[in-house]
């Protein structure tokens, strides 16, 4: 077993937890997360059909644009974390990421062009990239360091479920108006709003830094965040390790495509693929966070690996059908729910509290980065090699690595944490 | 304010959201079906029977009752009262034996199929798309079918907003596949980059050679496609959507002129032979893969201003020597049956 982490700072976070519980704190986040969740996957799901139906252009034009988005989303992930240890405000600086995207969705009501309605996408993924590292780290801040992987697992539960849900009401709502996109728009405007609402009302505003140096013996040196906290060794470690996988971990569309040209079953379903993945990403998220918290989060972050291998290894195998298509979905949904919230998780523990934010707003960057090379370098290897040649090469990559990230993650559990 | 008021002033406002969502949601339902239940706005008969003879096969867009639907107007007089089936399709093409129809099943799990049909309505073909539909062509002599459709259902746009086309043979017996996997050559390179997207086939008499588009890092050439070799080999650079003229000499095509992230696409003409290319006077910005109505004109469809999910079809002249004339009003996806 990796030791526990429950003798860091002992006590001092905010307000006595109960050991079994998950913090009321967390399912607020959890609620926020999914309402904004149903917000914008809404309008994400109708996108192509509004854009070429509507606006009447071809949606490849988007495409080109949207890579240049991840790149500007990573970085102002690295800035939202950075302002939330700076300030010690997590809660003000996730609060203004949220109300971006929400004032993004009154942007949607009069977007008439292409160019506008791009513009008012990037102001979107401006909001998310700022939002995510401080909402952890106010999960963090808010939990039973012992339940960590389980607050994360609830956390990424409700957050999916908005994910899952977001698409469905915005085909309901198609399904009665064909032409209501307007109606989608106001009513991801509603929820965004609402999520925004709870956030700034309900969620208290957990100041780690201050919190601490209150109960500290000596409040007249109270930590600041130093960019030198960031070199801790065990994070270093972390982040190559995740690098390391981020590098082998290849888009879902891919998977999906391998999986639409071997059988009939998933090429009929294809356009809702990813809803499967999400439906076992929720279904997990809350048993996987758990075992994590009593198995070790390194383990089931490497074992979320295994089963992304396992995923590739069955797109890939020369039989096809709705068992293995299903096989595969639940395996990628397993993936997620291993690595998702765990991943912040273990960096919270790799970075000491003044720096928590900077620290997982990382370790998501390094991921997001390491994937999209993946993803470009994987398809290279789609045209050289073929889909499950392609698929095979980085199964047998990802069998390499597994071992060596797990050697890594070893190091970064089992030493103490850093003073 | 206690934890109970906040919990409180959080229902209110959530009660006050989500209840004027849905009354706005409500209101547009209301509106929507008093106009899908309400007369047409064009002059239009119902048809058991696929009407015979040269006609022009269009999706019928006048909102009202039969919007959406596959409808005919005589080639002799497109301002004649349309026939209406009673298919539904958001892109078609019709030749005098078959009718390709490439359609968006509405509802709470939403996907997309293509189906192909005979002379007497009789679905012969179907098969899934893997997003929006897109474009579809048949041969002239009805052999091969061709369909564009866009790669939509990533929740991780990794893959981007790609198109898949595909070719076969119409009676099942041949499947050409994805046309991605053919090999893209240009200036006798072979492109092999990631991101190579192919869209918008027309086929030439011969059913072994076609026309249609490839994309690669913000490129997009003609290329001119062999079944048989399973080759693309480019002909000309920045041309989308390809349409080859009846008598076979000329391609028309969409043209990207704004060199901008916003495209901005003319119509333009290739004549094979002398490679002399004209640009047409259509000034509007044209997004679709256009049909010849002869030898001389060319059809299209606009979007119709201020009107969602309306257009119209716009006849121009091929020599680029007049102005473009409205041929058929609430109209989308042409094709001529001669």
């Amino acid at each position: 077993m990796y030791i526990s982490f429950s003798d860091r700072r002992g006590g001092v976070t905010a307000p006595p937890k109960s050991a079994a519980k998950v913090s009321s704190v967390v399912i607020s986040l959890g609620v926020v997360s999914m309402l904004t969740d149903i917000s914008s996957e809404s309008v994400a799901a109708i996108l192509p059909l509004y854009i070429t139906g509507v606006i009447g252009l071809s949606t490849v034009a988007y495409g080109f644009i949207d890579g240049l988005y991840q790149g500007i989303s990573a970085f102002v992930r690295i800035a939202g974390g950075w302002a939330a240890d700076h300030g010690d405000q997590p809660k003000w600086i996730a609060f203004f990421g949220y109300g971006v995207s929400a004032i993004a969705r009154i942007g949607l009501l009069f977007a008439a062009g292409f160019g506008t309605l791009v513009g008012v996408l990037a102001l979107d993924r401006l909001g998310k990239g700022v939002r995510t590292a401080p909402r952890d780290a106010l999960i963090v801040a808010s939990s039973d360091p012992d339940n960590l992987g389980r607050s994360f697992g609830v956390h990424r539960m409700l957050d999916t479920v908005g994910a899952a849900v977001g698409p469905l009401l915005a085909f309901v709502i198609l399904f009665f108006i064909p032409d209501g996109y307007s109606t989608i728009f106001v009513v991801s405007l509603a929820f965004a709003i609402l999520g925004v609402a709870i956030l700034g009302i309900v969620v208290p505003n957990t100041r780690p830094r201050a919190e601490r140096a209150a109960v500290a013996a000596d409040p007249r040196a109270p930590a600041r965040f130093r960019w030198r906290q960031l070199t801790d060794p065990r994070l270093r470690r972390l982040l190559l390790c995740a690098g390391l996988l981020g590098m082998l971990t290849i888009g879902d569309g891919f998977i999906y495509l391998v999986l639409q040209s071997r059988g009939a079953f998933a090429a009929a379903w294809f356009p809702l693929l990813y809803v499967g993945t999400n439906v076992a990403f929720l279904l997990l998220a809350i048993p996987l966070g758990r075992l994590s918290d009593r198995f070790g989060r390194g383990r089931v972050f490497i074992i979320g690996h295994v089963a992304l291998l396992a995923a590739y290894i069955s797109a890939a195998l020369p039989v096809s059908g709705p068992l293995v298509t299903i096989l595969c979905l639940v395996l990628l949904g397993t993936f997620y729910a291993a690595t998702d919230g765990i991943l912040a998780a273990l960096a919270s523990q790799c970075a000491p509290e003044e720096a928590r934010a900077s620290g997982i707003a990382a370790a998501q960057t390094v991921v997001a980065l390491t994937r999209l090379i993946a993803s470009t370098g994987f398809g290279l290897l789609w045209f050289s090699l073929g889909r499950e040649n392609a698929m095979l090469v980085a199964a047998a990559a990802l069998a390499l690595v597994i071992p060596v990230a797990a050697i890594l993650l070893r190091g970064v559990v089992s030493r103490q944490p850093a003073r | 304010m206690t934890a109970r008021q906040r919990v409180w002033l959080v229902t209110i406002i959530g009660i006050l959201l989500l209840s004027g969502a849905a009354g706005y949601g409500i209101v547009a339902w209301a509106e929507h079906r008093a106009r899908a239940s309400g007369p047409s706005e064009v002059e239009s008969v119902v048809t058991d029977a696929r009407p015979a003879g040269a006609r022009v096969v269009f999706r019928n867009t006048a909102l009202g009752a039969g919007y959406g639907l596959v409808a005919s107007v005589p080639l002799s007089d497109p301002t004649a009262a349309r026939s209406l089936t009673d298919l539904a399709c958001d892109r078609v093409y019709a030749t005098d034996a078959l009718q390709s129809c490439l359609h968006i099943d509405r509802g709470v799990v939403t996907t997309f199929n293509g189906t192909l049909s005979d002379a007497s309505g009789r679905e012969t073909r179907s098969w899934p798309l893997a997003g929006v539909p897109s474009r579809t062509r048949i041969s002239a002599d009805s052999s091969l079918i061709a369909a564009t459709s866009f790669v939509t259902g990533e929740s991780y746009a990794t893959v981007g907003f790609s198109t898949l086309t595909t070719i076969s043979a119409t009676d099942g017996s041949q499947d050409y596949g994805n046309l991605e996997d053919f090999a893209l050559f240009v200036d006798d390179l072979r492109i092999t980059a990631a991101d190579r997207n192919v869209w918008g086939v027309t086929f030439s008499d011969d059913d072994n050679t076609f026309y249609a588009t490839a994309a690669s890092n913000n490129q997009t050439w003609l290329v001119r496609g062999d079944l048989a070799a399973r080759t693309l080999t480019a002909i000309r650079d920045t041309a989308e959507c390809p349409s080859l003229s009846p008598d076979g000499g000329r391609i028309a095509y969409k043209k990207e002129v704004s060199g901008a992230a916003t495209p901005q696409w003319s119509i333009a003409v290739l004549d094979l032979a002398t490679g002399t290319e004209t640009m047409l006077p259509e000034k509007r910005n044209v997004d679709d893969q256009v049909v010849w109505l002869d030898d001389d004109t060319i059809l299209y469809g606009l979007g119709r201003d201020g009107t969602v999910g309306d257009s119209d079809v716009w006849a121009v002249s091929a020599h680029g020597e007049a102005e473009p004339e409205l041929y058929l009003a609430h109209a989308w996806s042409p094709s001529v049956v001669r």
